[in-house]
């Protein structure tokens, strides 16, 4: 998986959760937090998603790693890639 | 172990706070079943059937209703957990509301879903507070009112640092009371918060088809999300062992075994089905508040009567407002009227028939010990007294015996009614006055939600079932 795919992988789930956002313009590297309004139970919910569609884990100290669509990507790429290659 | 009778979590209760943690828990994967003792689902907030009529219970206006791209607000966030799409629920805005005080409802403070209506109310009619007001507005939408861990403090007082007519303060106290308080006289103020908020910030609405709409949205999630509901059948005993919920007990007499168990039955009514072995548990006494309601069904709109303005009334003729358990079983000298019909439902859309509701304060010991025959007669009189004490506040009709003729039929719940059909102890329907907002037990995996924990209104009910299954179980993957 590329750090795009998984950026897109972050925003479908961030469209499901909150569908009143607008996310066509999300800047990558802007704290998602400042430009959308996504409180702890939206973050909750990324989390949360990602392990039911995607069986990736993210531990509650590790939370503060999906603040931006750039840093879920750095975070979260190798994760998928790990997965990919146990199956 | 019978894999069969094991969940990974038991709800007891199918109302708007047990729905709502199913839909979440079964959403994520768990095995969920929601026990409910009853035919029907929606608890304190549901429905019923006479004669093929349908009458809705609880619901006279769903809160905390914010326009489309309102975000942040309890509404929304409820939306978002439950994955809703708002048109779902098809909500429908109140005309307007209004707050009348005095014999005949001299001081009346008007207000709709814009807040600015409001002000503009108090800055008329109580010009020396309008300042106050403002400052009180400032001070409720500052509060941390969704932290689970704040303690105690008098709404009365923090109000009266910013009010100083004490006709004011109670007509402010009046609705956030009727709507929602489990406490006689005064409220904690976060408590006051939520309901300000819910009230007045934010606004009415409801469904055309009222809180069935509702109940079906949340039925159709839970059953797509794979969640499992078992009808007349309660949950008798919860066994304990090790500080634990080992089993349940069905009314049927099956055992139950869950990892978690979530108590949307109230506190001392989930107290009372412990059974250790060891110890009683402490007693969590039961609210003091209930209520009767009348029913009137028109054969025409109430429009045609001269009454086609107002939604809600929130009504009181007493010096002071005297928000208590009533000494007789019935206090008509403050209430809540409630008129559907003016429910904006556009133009084309009207409800088919008239139908006029009205709330009053009861004593549940009072309607509790009657012998049947006595009750029937009590309920007939009580239902002209309160009738005729709610008349008042509503335009004059143009002829005195017109609202007879117009009646088709009638009906009243009482205290024993809420208890007969929601199992709620002395038909408390905002359940004690203590709250307990982390939803703890004596049992580790024992949890409340609902009413107990203190999030109130329907879309308070259903955040606090999502609340305590994210708290509790979600969270802890």
């Amino acid at each position: 998986m590329t750090k795009d795919e998984c950026k897109k992988v972050v925003v479908d789930i961030i469209a499901d959760i909150a569908p009143d956002e607008d996310l066509s313009n999300l800047k990558p590297d802007v704290r998602l937090r400042d430009q959308l309004q996504l409180d702890s139970m939206d973050f909750l919910d990324i989390v949360m998603e990602l392990r039911k569609r995607h069986g990736i884990e993210v531990p509650e100290a590790d939370y503060i790693q999906l603040a931006s669509l750039d840093s879920c990507a750095e975070y979260l790429t190798p994760k998928f890639n790990a997965l990919a290659a146990k199956r | 172990m019978n894999t069969r009778s094991h969940y990974d979590v038991a709800i007891i209760g199918a109302g708007m706070s047990g729905l709502a943690a199913g839909i979440r828990l079964a959403h994520f994967g768990k095995k969920v079943c929601i026990f409910e003792r009853h035919n029907a689902v929606g608890g304190l907030n549901s429905f019923y059937s006479i004669a093929g009529r349908r009458f809705d219970v609880g619901l006279h206006a769903m809160t905390n209703f914010v326009k489309p791209g309102v975000k942040g607000t309890p509404l929304g966030k409820l939306l978002r957990q439950l994955r809703i799409d708002r048109d779902e629920f098809a909500l429908c805005e109140q005309r307007q509301s209004r707050i009348a005080f005095g014999r005949h409802g001299e001081t009346s403070l008007r207000f709709t879903n814009d807040f600015a209506v409001l002000e503009a109310e108090v800055a008329a009619r109580f010009p020396r507070q309008i300042d106050g007001f403002r400052g009180l507005t400032s001070a409720v939408r500052e509060y941390p009112d969704v932290a689970l861990d704040t303690g105690y403090v008098s709404a009365r007082e923090v109000v009266r640092r910013h009010i100083g007519d004490p006709l004011l303060e109670d007509m402010l106290f009046c609705p956030v009371m009727y709507y929602g308080s489990a406490t006689e006289h005064d409220m904690d103020f976060g408590q006051f918060v939520i309901m300000f908020k819910a009230l007045f910030l934010e606004g009415f609405a409801r469904p055309y088809e009222g809180v069935r709409v509702i109940l079906r949205v949340l039925l159709d999630k839970y059953r797509a999300a794979g969640g499992e509901r078992r009808m007349k059948t309660g949950v008798k005993h919860i066994v304990a062992r090790d500080g634990r919920a080992a089993e349940l007990i069905l009314d049927s007499n099956e055992h139950i075994t869950a990892d978690h168990v979530l108590s949307s039955i109230g506190a001392p009514e989930t107290a009372r089905l412990i059974q250790s072995g060891h110890h009683a548990a402490p007693a969590v006494m039961p609210g003091r508040l209930s209520f009767v309601e009348t029913i009137t069904i028109l054969d025409r709109q109430p429009a045609a009567l001269g009454w086609g303005s107002d939604t809600i009334v929130f009504f009181n003729d007493s010096p002071r407002f005297d928000y208590a358990r009533p000494a007789e079983e019935v206090d008509p000298r403050s209430g809540v009227i409630c008129i559907p019909n003016n429910f904006d439902f556009g133009l084309d859309r009207q409800l088919p028939e008239g139908i006029f509701r009205c709330t009053c304060l009861a004593n549940y010991d009072r309607w509790a010990q009657l012998p049947e025959d006595v009750y029937r007669v009590d309920k007939q009189r009580w239902y002209a007294a309160i009738q005729a004490s709610a008349r008042r506040f509503l335009p004059p009709l143009a002829e005195a015996d017109l609202l007879s003729r117009a009646t088709v039929t009638t009906d009243m719940f009482t205290p024993r009614t809420i208890t007969k059909y929601t199992g709620h102890l002395a038909g408390a329907i905002y359940g004690a006055a203590e709250k307990n907002r982390q939803g703890r037990t004596e049992l580790v995996n024992l949890y409340l939600c609902g009413t107990d924990q203190g999030f109130l209104g329907i879309v308070g009910a259903m955040l606090s079932g999502i609340s305590m299954a994210n708290l509790h179980i979600l969270q802890k993957g």
